[in-house]
């Protein structure tokens, strides 16, 4: 046992690495100007925006520009959503968490995918069948508007802030590395064309760069598989074999290794993996797009498909990488470290298998991917501004549906310039707790007050409200008095608390907050909340009523 | 649309029926789903040995291999297990249920 604890400490040092991987961190050098990337790049651009002219012209309605006018079938809406969750840096994160400790990258992505079946068994319906446009429609469905939404909306603006900062400080380093941009033009250009697909494309637009985002980097990761798995004759064992001879740490790769130090931090990571997923706005958002249920669950099939082929690929690729990366002396510098960082195994492995035009193909898909990213955590924040804090809260319902638009495209012009003024300003900060932060407050805030108002009939606004907010207070308190900004980043000498994921406590105590709120309500205002549960309840079942492709 | 419709659909033996089955299948998947990922943390948690055992003599491929993998194609076999039946029988019994109501 002490080994085992001393062990733990010992690896403690290595678990930043996790967030890291989804937010791309650590300094990055500028690599020459990558002629035929741009030529690519700047194809995809053209042939995005001519997109986003040709959703303009068909975006009519509110609910055309919120939620494409619920006309994107399932197998379409599955591509979207996997897209999502195929941002850039998990591409070149897990790749690069492979290539340096092998096995514990699949343990990394089983964790992010697992929540979906999760999100299907349980959420997925009830969610299409109540919601509109954004998932505070759904939360604040029965409860009271003002203060369910107001909760919402801030939980959504602050993951997308936090999740919005990490793109833009990944995206610019990528670009330098990938491109040899300067780093604050990569990032102003990034925020420039974000704003451009939101503003006049909406969801419809949004949507499609997601869509064919996905398809190009499902197909440029599968050649890329298929290269390596080529290059060992089809026979796994060989890869294996070989990748163990000429890794500096050996046979450790084939089994977990320091990713996972004790059964709490590991379920307290899955927990924010999985229902911080449950939470995020702009994932949420997706499942109002299609016209119903059925649709919403296909979406969720094709989604995890997807998105477990691709995490089953990216392990091919980082072995690959050991392959035939790190034993080409062409690749690495005069230390023999990779160049441009080992986030950059996934590249070299594209330049090695493809030569320099699929080099230019693969770094022009990772700069679509952040593209794509942004454009959907942006609109998400604009709707909650918009739907959620102008139309019901500031108007109280009573806002009509242009006005509504038009302050939903100024908020996207705002969130685009906080974006391009944050992620130049946090240029050399470390980010990676941002994602984890991100994830965390969606478990603890979104997804407890969404769950239980589908599922607990005695959930009232005042148990919602104070329990909310302390999922919320909780997870930043206790992410702050952890060991990734305590120690790391405010250099304290030991953390207060003692875990590096919140979330195990902080959905806890969201949950026995807004249980012990709910049940002691004993007003008025409350008995009737409770009796609208029924009718809810139908509706989330059979859809009746729900707004559908029909109407809205 | 009027309450008595949702009424009547709420005290229709059909929809108790609907929700019954529906929630019960629901609930048995995601606890196959969380058993198997708490199986897994577990198991590195506390015998990773376990998971870096060769599968045979003369193979490199350890146990955890298959075991990942297989973790990831469980949740999308599950998945698929779930819409089959939604999209058939739950969503015949449903639309039943939403006629019956509009008569």
């Amino acid at each position: 046992m002490i080994r085992r604890l001393l062990a733990a400490f010992g690896l403690a040092a290595f678990a930043p690495t996790l967030w890291a991987a989804e937010a791309l961190t650590g300094a990055v050098q500028k690599q020459p100007l990558n002629v035929s990337a741009i030529i690519m790049f700047v194809v995809f651009v053209g042939f995005t925006l001519y997109i986003t002219y040709w959703a303009s012209k068909k975006n009519k309605t509110a609910s055309d520009y919120y939620s494409a006018g619920g006309k994107i079938t399932g197998f379409q809406n599955g591509l979207a959503i996997a897209g999502d969750y195929m941002s850039a840096a998990s591409f070149l994160g897990i790749s690069a968490l492979v290539y340096t400790s092998g096995y514990d990258g699949l343990i990394y992505s089983i964790g992010f995918l697992v929540g979906w079946p999760i999100i299907l068994f349980l959420i997925a319906e009830r969610l299409r069948n109540l919601g509109k446009y954004t998932f505070a429609d759904v939360a604040s469905y029965r409860l009271k508007q003002k203060e369910i939404r107001t909760l919402s909306a801030c939980g959504s603006l602050v993951v997308v802030a936090f999740y919005l900062i990490a793109q833009m400080v990944g995206a610019g380093k990528l670009i330098q590395l990938l491109f040899g941009l300067d780093y604050a033009v990569a990032v102003v250009l990034v925020g420039i064309l974000m704003c451009l697909y939101v503003l006049f494309g909406g969801m419809l637009a949004t949507t499609w760069v997601q869509i064919i985002k996905a398809v190009m980097l499902l197909s440029g990761a599968s050649f890329m598989a298929l290269m390596v798995m080529k290059h060992v004759n089809f026979d796994f064992n060989v890869l294996f074999s070989e990748a163990v001879k000429v890794h500096p740490k050996g046979e450790a790769i084939m089994s977990p290794g320091g990713l996972v130090k004790d059964p709490i931090s590991a379920f307290s990571l899955g927990l924010a993996l999985m229902f911080g997923t449950a939470g995020l706005p702009h994932i949420l958002m997706r499942f109002f797009t299609v016209s119903d249920a059925k649709e919403a669950r296909k979406s969720v099939l094709y989604a995890t498909g997807f998105i477990g082929y691709f995490y089953i690929l990216t392990f091919i690729i980082g072995f690959g990488a050991i392959l035939l990366v790190s034993t080409n002396p062409t690749f690495k510098d005069a230390a023999g470290a990779l160049l441009g960082g080992n986030n950059m195994a996934a590249v070299h492995l594209a330049d090695a298998v493809g030569g320099s035009l699929f080099l230019g193909f693969i770094s022009a898909v990772a700069f679509a991917t952040i593209l794509a990213v942004v454009a959907g955590l942006t609109l998400a924040g604009a709707s909650a501004v918009s739907h959620d804090l102008y139309a019901s809260v500031i108007k109280a319902g009573k806002a009509n549906e242009k006005d509504e638009i038009r302050v939903s495209k100024y908020t996207t012009v705002a969130l685009a310039v906080v974006a391009i003024l944050l992620g130049i300003a946090f240029e050399s900060q470390n980010i990676a707790f941002m994602v984890g932060l991100a994830f965390s407050i969606a478990a603890s805030c979104n997804f407890p007050v969404l769950l239980l108002s589908m599922y607990w009939k005695n959930l009232t606004t005042r148990g919602a409200m104070i329990g909310g907010w302390m999922g919320l207070i909780s997870a930043v308190v206790l992410m702050v008095l952890g060991p990734t900004i305590w120690v790391q980043i405010l250099h304290h000498e030991k953390a207060i608390f003692p875990y590096e994921y919140p979330a195990l406590f902080s959905i806890a105590i969201a949950f026995v907050g807004i249980w012990f709120f709910s049940i002691t309500d004993k007003s008025k205002a409350a008995e009737g909340e409770r009796a609208l549960f029924f009718p809810q309840f139908v509706r989330s079942q059979t859809g009746l009523g729900a707004s559908g492709a029909v109407s809205h | 649309m009027n309450d008595s419709i949702y009424l009547s659909i709420q005290n229709s033996p059909r929809f108790k029926e609907l929700v019954s089955k529906r929630e019960r299948f629901a609930w048995i998947l995601s606890a196959i789903m969380l058993g198997l990922y708490a199986a897994f943390i577990l198991l590195i948690a506390y015998g990773p040995q376990i998971l870096g055992a060769k599968i045979s003599a003369t193979s490199t491929i350890t146990w955890g291999m298959p075991i990942g993998v297989g973790l990831i194609v469980s949740a999308f076999v599950l998945t698929a297990i779930y819409v089959r039946r939604a999209n058939g029988e739950f969503d015949d019994l449903n639309n039943a249920i939403l006629k019956e109501a509009q008569q």
